[in-house]
C-alpha cells in the first residue's frame, strides 16, 4: 500500500468506525458507576482509605 | 549469594562500558557523562558487595523508624529528595527571572539563560514533581492495597536510577547537551536510561497492585497507573532518535518538520496532562480525604473525572501549534478537545473542594488543608485559563507572550507546588513516627508566602503578556509595525522585576519548609502558641439551655 493510501485509509477509519468505537467505549465507562447497586460499592470504595487505624 | 554476584556483575558491566565510553568519546560532554555513569556504577558495586548494611546506616543518619507494616524507606528518601530538588529548581527559577530583568547576570557559557532555563523546568517538573510522584505513589499504593511494595530491590533501583537521570539531564544542560525539544531536552542515552528506570517503576507499581489484599483498586491508583503508562508511551515515541555515534551525545529525531512538531506537542501537552495532572490528581484523591478525615465528595464523579480526562487530554496537544504549518483541521481539533477538557477538570475540582463540605472550618484551623484547598483552587483556575488560551482568536494574542509563562506557573506553583507541599507536610510526621510537625505556624507562613508569591507572578505576567501581544500586533496608519522587539522588552522591565519578587517569596516559603521538615525528622517540636485559641470568657461559660426546674 502506498503512503498516501495508508493515510487515506487511516483517516477514514478514524472519522467513522474508529470514532464510533471510541465513543461507545467512553459512554460505557462513564455509565458504569451508575449501574444498579453501584452506590453502595462506591461509598465502600470511598471509605476504604479509612479502614486502618494505623497506616504504619 | 548468587543474586549478589549477578547484581555486582551487572554493575561491573555498566562500569566497564562507561569506561570504554569515556575512552572513545566523540565529544567532551559525552566523556563527562560517562564519567558520571562510571562513578554511579562504582557506588553500585560498592553497595552490592560491601559487607556493611548500608540501608541500616542510612536509617540511623536519617533517623528513620524501624521497618513496619509497609516498606517506606524509598518513600522517606523520596520526601527528602523532593524537598532538595524543589529548592534547587525554585532557586534556578529565581535566578533566570533575575537574568531576564538584569541581563548582566548571564554568566557565559555555562550559566547563561538558555542553559539554565531547561535546568529550571526539568528540576521543578521532573526532579521536584517526579520525586513527589514516585514517593507518594509508593506510599499510597501500599496503604490502599494493604500490601508491601512488590520487588523491594527494584523499588530502590527506581529511586536511585531516577536521581541518576536527573543528574545526567541537569549536567547535560549546563554542558550544552540538548535535543532542543521542550521538556524532552535530554539526549538519547539519558532517554534510554529513563526508559529502563520507568519500566521498573511500572513493574513495582503493578506488582504491588497485583498482590493487594483489598479487592477494590482505589481511584488514586487508577490515576497513578494512567500517569506511569502514558508517560512511558509519550517518552518512547517522542524520543525515537538516531544517535550520530554510539559514543557521542548528538542524535537526530525520526520525525521531521510538521510531523516532528506535532509529535513533540502531543508529548509536551500530555506531559502536562498525565505527569502534572493525572499523577498529582492521584495525590489529591488520597491526601485531601485523609487530611480532611472525610471520604471524597463523590466517588462516582472521581471515576467520570478519570475517564473523561484520559479520553480528552490525549487530543489537546495541537493547540500548541495554532497558526503554524499544521493542517487547520488538526489545530481546530486540538482547540475543541482543549475546551471540552474544561468539564472534567472542573468536575475534579468540585470533587476535591466539596470533600470539605460540612467541615469548612478546617480551612481556618488547619494550614495543611488550606494549602491543599488552595492547590485545588489553582487547579480550577489554570484549567479554566488553559482552554480559554487554546481558542484560536485568544491564542493569536497570547501565544509566544509571557501570558503563557504566567499560565504555566499558576498551574505549576499553585496546583502542583501546593499539593506537593501539602503531601510533604502530611507524610513527614507519619513516615518518621512523630507526634506532629515541628511547627504548624511555619506551615501557615509558607502558605501565605507561596500564595502571595503566585499572585505577584501571575498578575505581572498577565500584564506583561497582554502588553507584549498588543505591542507586537500594533500597526501604524502607514501599514508598518509600530514597535520594535526591543521596545516591547523595555516596556516589560518592571513586570519582570515584579515576577522575580514573586519568585523570591515562593522560594522563601520553601526554605521555611526545609527547616520544618528537617526539624521534624530530627524529632524536635517547636513550642509555639496554638494557631487558633478562643479566649476564655467566664460569662459565656454556661449551658445554653437553662436546666429544667
Amino acid at each position: 500500500m502506498s503512503m498516501h493510501s495508508t493515510y487515506d485509509m487511516l483517516r477514514h477509519l478514524a472519522d467513522s468506525y474508529g470514532l464510533l468505537v471510541m465513543l461507545l467505549i467512553f459512554v460505557v465507562l462513564i455509565a458504569w458507576p451508575f449501574r444498579p447497586g453501584a452506590r453502595e460499592r462506591n461509598s465502600e470504595a470511598a471509605n476504604l482509605i479509612f479502614k486502618d487505624e494505623n497506616d504504619g | 549469594m548468587v543474586t549478589v554476584l549477578a547484581r555486582a556483575g551487572i554493575w561491573l558491566a555498566v562500569l566497564f562500558l562507561a569506561v570504554i565510553g569515556v575512552a572513545l568519546a566523540a565529544d567532551g560532554g559525552f566523556a563527562i557523562h560517562m564519567g558520571i555513569v562510571a562513578l554511579a556504577a562504582m557506588i553500585g558495586v560498592w553497595f552490592t558487595v560491601g559487607g556493611a548494611d548500608y540501608s541500616a546506616i542510612a536509617r540511623g543518619i536519617l533517623k528513620m523508624p524501624d521497618q513496619s507494616t509497609y516498606d517506606d524507606d524509598p518513600v522517606r528518601w523520596g520526601v527528602i529528595a523532593t524537598v532538595f530538588w524543589g529548592i534547587a529548581g525554585f532557586a534556578a527559577g529565581l535566578f533566570i527571572a533575575l537574568q531576564l530583568t538584569w541581563p548582566v547576570l548571564n554568566l557565559e557559557p555555562y550559566l547563561n539563560f538558555s542553559r539554565l532555563r531547561p535546568l529550571h523546568t526539568s528540576a521543578v517538573i521532573f526532579a521536584f514533581g517526579g520525586n513527589a510522584l514516585i514517593a507518594s505513589s509508593f506510599y499510597i499504593v501500599q496503604r490502599t492495597c494493604r500490601a508491601r511494595l512488590a520487588f523491594p530491590g527494584m523499588a530502590r533501583f527506581v529511586f536511585w536510577g531516577y536521581q541518576l537521570f536527573i543528574v545526567l539531564a541537569a549536567t547535560g544542560y549546563l554542558l550544552g547537551i540538548t535535543q532542543s525539544k521542550e521538556y524532552a531536552e535530554p539526549e538519547w542515552y539519558v532517554d534510554w536510561w529513563l526508559t529502563i528506570v520507568w519500566v521498573c517503576y511500572l513493574l513495582v507499581f503493578v506488582g504491588t497492585i497485583v498482590k493487594r489484599h483489598e479487592p477494590h483498586i482505589y481511584v488514586a491508583n487508577w490515576f497513578f497507573l494512567a500517569f506511569i503508562l502514558t508517560i512511558a508511551m509519550l517518552h518512547v515515541v517522542n524520543n525515537l532518535d538516531m544517535p550520530v555515534s554510539l559514543v557521542g551525545s548528538k542524535s537526530y529525531p525520526l520525525f521531521a518538520g510538521v510531523q516532528g512538531a506535532l509529535v513533540q506537542w502531543w508529548y509536551g501537552h500530555n506531559a502536562v496532562g498525565f505527569f502534572l495532572t493525572a499523577g498529582f490528581l492521584a495525590m489529591m484523591y488520597y491526601f485531601v480525604p485523609k487530611q480532611a478525615e472525610r471520604p471524597i465528595y463523590s466517588y462516582r464523579l472521581s471515576i467520570i473525572h478519570f475517564w473523561a480526562l484520559i479520553f480528552l487530554y490525549i487530543w489537546a496537544g495541537p493547540h500548541h501549534l495554532h497558526y503554524t504549518a499544521l493542517p487547520d483541521w488538526a489545530q481546530t481539533l486540538g482547540m475543541v478537545f482543549s475546551i471540552m477538557l474544561w468539564m472534567p477538570s472542573w468536575g475534579g475540582m468540585i470533587n476535591g473542594l466539596m470533600t470539605l463540605n460540612g467541615a469548612w472550618d478546617k480551612v481556618r484551623t488547619d494550614p495543611i488543608i488550606r494549602m491543599m484547598i488552595m492547590s485545588i483552587a489553582f487547579y480550577g483556575m489554570s484549567t479554566f485559563e488553559g482552554p480559554m488560551m487554546s481558542i484560536k482568536s485568544v491564542n493569536s494574542l497570547s501565544h509566544y507572550t509571557d501570558w503563557t509563562i504566567g499560565h504555566v506557573h499558576s498551574g505549576a506553583l499553585g496546583w502542583n507546588g501546593m499539593i506537593t507541599f501539602g503531601a510533604i507536610y502530611f507524610l513527614t510526621p507519619r513516615l518518621w513516627n512523630r507526634e506532629r510537625l515541628y511547627s504548624l505556624r511555619m506551615v501557615n507562613w509558607h502558605f501565605w508566602l507561596a500564595t502571595i508569591g503566585i499572585v505577584f507572578y501571575a498578575a505581572s505576567m498577565w500584564v506583561a503578556g497582554i502588553t507584549q501581544g498588543l505591542m507586537w500586533r500594533e500597526y501604524g496608519p502607514d501599514g508598518y509595525l509600530v514597535n520594535t522587539f526591543a521596545d516591547t522588552v523595555a516596556a516589560l522591565h518592571p513586570m519582570f522585576a515584579l515576577r522575580a519578587f514573586g519568585g523570591l517569596l515562593y522560594l522563601t516559603g520553601a526554605v521555611l519548609m526545609v527547616i520544618n521538615v528537617w526539624q521534624t525528622i530530627a524529632g524536635k517540636l517547636r513550642r509555639e502558641a496554638p494557631m487558633h485559641d478562643a479566649a476564655y470568657d467566664p460569662a459565656a461559660d454556661r449551658p445554653i439551655l437553662a436546666p429544667a426546674e
